[in-house]
């Protein structure tokens, strides 16, 4: 359990910061360091136990039926990557601390920070591919917010959506091939999967698993051709791209290569596509840092080049190689981390960091002078430093490799290039912006940091400084342990030391100390030349391809949905046309067992009228209110026809809805010209007329068919269990607020979200008033009719009166909330309508919006309750009660939920159709109640 | 006896709701058609009404209650759109 805590920790820990405040900032980074702390004490007590070859697991059920568990391992690879995040995480916090300005908020800094460290330890952590990959698309998610922190800066926001667009495709590929793997093993637990190489090589699904999964891998770690979302992703705050090119993020790719190295590597494949990439990278990266004047961009495409030699050791075919990998990557880590600390504290000391107008920083500040020096020497693989060691495993490896065959000396050759470029950006940096003369022009006058901001550069260059001189003492051991994990325990020996004798190894390095020194020295010969090349910007190509896929996926749209109706309505009906007229004509016969029922005068009148009504609807589109009060017939009949049928519930809610609906539509009248063009020449009538002649004799052969066979149905179970499980005999009710409450639940919600979307654009909405009706006539003078004004204050009580019977016994007899809600916005509607929006405003100066929220509110709650008394969501209880007058009534706790519908359906009705009358008058929903 | 009486009285009442139907559709005047439309739902409270008797049931009771104490608003927001265009101002 405890190994959960290690992830579920700072998941919490994400919340905590969110309780300080930015004027206490000790405070909040202190409360932020906690959960990380424990964490990492908790790994720490791992640690002997993992060291000792077991690997500790904690596994919660969470899907079964997809195969996905909440398991946990913690083996070498995980532990040194744990020790990683969480350590260069504090650090991260402290150095944070002091680097924020004043205006940027620092709860919300270290929350996301928190989250994305959360997302870094489920995805080292995690025993379940598809585990793993839900955490892999939560670092692409909480980096976004991160590279984004400077929202308003438009650098900032669009490296940000780039860094998600690349590595959250790249994610999606992941998946796919981490399902693919699935297939191939039958199971998505790690060890089952680790285990199967010989499984997962033969399949010949094996190809395209291992593609997607590398594009995962190399989109995360950005190696070419997807590095160029890297370097954009510098708009972030420093202490991002400190722990995002250090610990995390990018190293989530070469984490997954170490990760998968049991089970996918060996192959021809594997070596070619991740070695060759990898060494392309190397140089790639290598050769730009050189270029970039940008102190942040020359550590940035030093990272991609970092992260190349990484790859290609993980590409190349040797124990041996692994291991160098992942020592690399702690060094990588350690240095890159201090060098990025370091470019924040002269950008925030001196105003800059363009390495054209930085100098002499060492007599202003000496002891950041030192650590950047220390830092850049372990980057450019002098021995002593950490860097060195690793770099030097590399180049020894890459001697060993067969990878090209007979062009095999290529690979040492162009390694030694890479280093040799390393040195040379390397000295760039540290001596041009720390010696080179005396500063000048710079825009603040610098000086020390705060020594609590200086001591993670500090610490990490301790480090990087004891690890260089004292290699096979501290990290024998992790190394490996982690390098069992990635080689299924196929550890090599280790012999760490800093003096192997004179080897090829050591003359590559010097050769790439040396050389790149003399590079250095010429280093404008390198600039003129690139200066000969067309500067190629990365954002725009990005850009560009976006706006392109924008563009293709707009037409598309616009060519299926083009914003007329009438077209959305053609494609439904005739998709309508074709799969139930298919369909039907499949059927033996449209006359089922069953008999017609008897038929009156009564029924064939009815027919007839809300035919030739709806009929005339149609017809007389063009003369609306015609046509407005034919569609108020059909709603009456419909009305009649359900009570005539037995379904006095939908008769009721029907009227209702036919009162509410004819307020709205005389609303909305108002505002709309008086006058329908004529739009449908003869043969778009001819054809209009013939598919709704179609659609409707389909409709009405589907229902004879259905009323006409004998049917089991759930209907028989709602009925028997409606009082024994529900307490009501009013079936319908107990349906909507008990059997399918969920379904209410949803519902209401929606109901209440439309509202509030359809309040929030009627806010800034300006409208055409017309002066005269469609015939020109000016309208009447008398706003408020005195009878009417009578009538509807008497009605309001009574209607009041009736909706809350109504909603009282809706659990036994026809009614409820819904219908209940209705009635009371029927009547207050009428008071806005008889008295005008001042008189009503200033006699009950309501709001709508939080009585249609209440209404979601009590609705959940209601649901909620049910757990206080251990049952599941929304399980309703009743009992009997004697009311006087009214009567015997059961009181069910579906009542309250009932009430909730209530509330949310007179809210949201309210909200819906007094605003929109209330655009006229200076009540009229606005941002600014003083414009109004 | 009483069945009888129903009979005749849903006979006369369906009849009326035609001629509703003719007044609504024919005209010739707005105010005719909408005088004719409120009617029409003052006789379908009828025919509820009517239908409960012959059932022997108080179910009906409330579309009947419904229609008359909020039929006529539709009729009013139609009216005061005639007379103001703006019904709620």
């Amino acid at each position: 359990m405890s190994l959960l805590l290690i992830v579920l920790l700072p998941l919490l820990g994400s919340l905590v910061p969110l309780m300080g405040s930015n004027e206490r900032r000790n405070a909040c980074a202190t409360m932020t360091a906690v959960a990380p702390t424990i964490a990492l004490g908790i790994a720490l007590a791992y640690m002997g136990q993992v060291l000792d070859g077991d690997i500790p697991r904690a596994a919660v059920s969470w899907i079964p039926a997809l195969g996905l568990e909440l398991a946990m391992r913690l083996d070498g690879l995980s532990l040194l990557f744990v020790l990683l995040i969480l350590g260069i995480g504090l650090l991260i916090i402290l150095y944070t601390r002091f680097y924020l300005a004043d205006g940027d908020d620092m709860p919300r800094f270290y929350a996301f920070l928190m989250l994305f460290m959360t997302s870094m330890l489920g995805i080292v952590m995690a025993d379940n591919l598809l585990l793993l990959w839900v955490f892999w698309e939560l670092t692409s998610l909480s980096s976004f917010l991160l590279i984004g922190y400077w929202y308003r800066q438009s650098e900032a926001r669009k490296g940000a959506r780039m860094a998600l667009t690349v590595t959250g495709a790249g994610g999606l590929a992941l998946l796919a091939g981490l399902l693919l793997i699935g297939q191939i093993v039958g199971s998505y637990d790690m060890q089952v999967v680790l285990d199967s190489r010989e499984l997962i090589q033969q399949d010949p699904r094996y190809l395209p698993a291992l593609l997607l999964v590398l594009l995962g891998a190399f989109t995360k770690s950005a190696q070419v051709p997807f590095q160029f979302w890297l370097p954009h992703a510098m708009a972030a705050p420093t202490p991002v791209s400190a722990f995002l090119h250090s610990a995390t993020m990018v190293k989530a790719g070469v984490f997954l290569l170490a990760r998968m190295h049991p089970a996918l590597a060996g192959s021809e494949a594997w070596l070619y596509l991740v070695g060759l990439t990898g060494l392309v990278t190397l140089l790639y990266g290598a050769y730009f840092a050189l270029l970039k004047h940008d102190l942040k961009g020359i550590l940035a495409f030093s990272t991609v080049s970092h992260l190349g030699i990484i790859t290609l050791l993980f590409g190349l075919d040797s124990r041996l190689a692994v291991v160098a990998g992942l020592f690399h990557i702690v060094n990588h880590a350690c240095f890159k981390a201090a060098l990025f600390m370091t470019a924040g504290i002269v950008d925030h000391e001196c105003g800059t960091r363009d390495i054209r107008k930085l100098k002499g920083l060492w007599r202003f500040m000496p002891l950041t002078t030192t650590m950047a020096v220390l830092a850049g020497a372990a980057m450019a693989g002098v021995p002593l430093f950490n860097g060195f060691l690793s770099k030097e495993m590399m180049l020894a490896e890459s001697l060993q490799t067969p990878l090209l065959g007979g062009l095999s000396w290529l690979i040492p050759a162009l390694a030694t290039v890479g280093s040799l470029l390393s040195v040379a950006y390397s000295l760039r940096l540290v001596r041009n912006v720390f010696f080179d003369g005396p500063a000048r022009d710079l825009p603040r006058t610098p000086h020390e940091p705060p020594r609590l901001m200086l001591a993670p550069v500090m610490l990490l260059t301790v480090i990087c400084v004891v690890v260089g001189l004292l290699p096979a003492l501290t990290m024998t051991a992790l190394l490996e342990a982690a390098a069992s994990a990635a080689l299924a325990g196929d550890s090599p020996e280790l012999h760490l030391a800093i003096w192997h004798g004179v080897n090829p190894a050591l003359l590559m390095s010097l050769t790439a100390l040396l050389g790149g020194l003399l590079l250095y020295l010429q280093r404008r010969h390198v600039f003129a030349f690139q200066r000969q090349f067309r500067p190629r910007d990365a954002r725009l190509l990005f850009e560009m391809g976006i706006q392109l896929g924008v563009r293709i996926a707009q037409r598309a749209i616009d060519s299926l949905e083009n914003g007329s109706l009438q077209r959305y309505m053609l494609w439904l009906v005739i998709a309508v046309l074709c799969v139930a007229g298919s369909a039907l004509t499949q059927t033996s016969g449209l006359q089922g067992p069953l008999e017609n029922q008897p038929l009156d005068g009564l029924l064939i009148a009815g027919a007839i009228i809300a035919m030739f009504a709806g009929l005339a609807t149609a017809i007389m589109h063009r003369r609306r209110l015609i046509s407005l009060l034919m569609l108020s017939i059909v709603g009456l009949m419909t009305s009649l026809a359900f009570a005539r049928f037995s379904a006095p519930d939908l008769a009721l809610t029907q009227l209702a809805v036919e009162v509410v609906n004819m307020i709205l539509l005389m609303l909305a009248l108002f505002f709309l010209p008086q006058k329908t063009p004529q739009e449908s020449g003869a043969p778009r009538i001819l054809r209009d007329v013939l598919l709704a002649a179609g659609f409707g004799g389909i409709v009405a052969s589907l229902n004879y068919a259905v009323l006409t066979r004998p049917l089991e149905s759930i209907s028989d179970f709602y009925l028997e269990n409606s009082v024994p499980g529900g307490g009501g005999h009013n079936v319908v009710n107990v349906i909507l607020v008990d059997f399918r409450g969920f379904d209410t639940l949803g519902e209401i919600t929606v109901l209440c979200i439309a509202a509030i979307g359809i309040y929030k654009l009627l806010n800034r909405l300006r409208l055409f008033m017309p002066s005269s009706d469609a015939d020109g006539r000016p309208w009447a003078l008398d706003h408020h009719p005195a009878i009417l004004g009578t009538v509807a204050q008497t009605i309001l009580p009574l209607a009041l009166l009736v909706s809350f019977f109504i909603f009282l016994r809706g659990h036994n007899a026809p009614g409820g909330g819904f219908i209940a809600g209705l009635i009371t916005a029927a009547a207050l509607l009428l008071l806005y309508i008889a008295r005008g929006v001042d008189w009503t405003q200033q006699r009950a100066p309501i709001q709508f919006q939080p009585i249609a929220v209440a209404g979601v509110g009590v609705a959940t709650l209601t649901g909620v309750g049910s757990f206080v008394f251990g049952q599941p969501f929304l399980t309703s209880a009743y009992g009997h009660f004697h009311i006087p007058l009214i009567g015997d009534i059961e009181l069910a706790t579906a009542i309250l939920f009932d009430l909730g519908v209530y509330l949310t359906v007179v809210g949201s009705t309210l909200m819906m159709l007094a605003n929109l009358g209330k655009m006229t008058t200076r009540h009229r929903p606005s941002k600014n109640k003083e414009q109004a | 006896m009483l069945d009888n009486a129903l009979w005749i009285s849903v006979a006369l009442f369906t009849v009326s709701i035609m001629l509703n139907l003719y007044r609504v559709a024919v005209g010739p005047a707005l105010p005719d058609r909408i005088l004719a439309l409120d009617t029409m739902y003052v006789n379908s409270i009828a025919l509820i009404v009517l239908f409960g008797i012959w059932l022997n049931t108080k179910t009906y009771f409330e579309a009947a209650l419904l229609i008359a104490m909020l039929g006529f608003i539709s009729t009013v927001a139609v009216c005061k759109y005639l007379l103001r265009g703006d019904i709620i101002e």
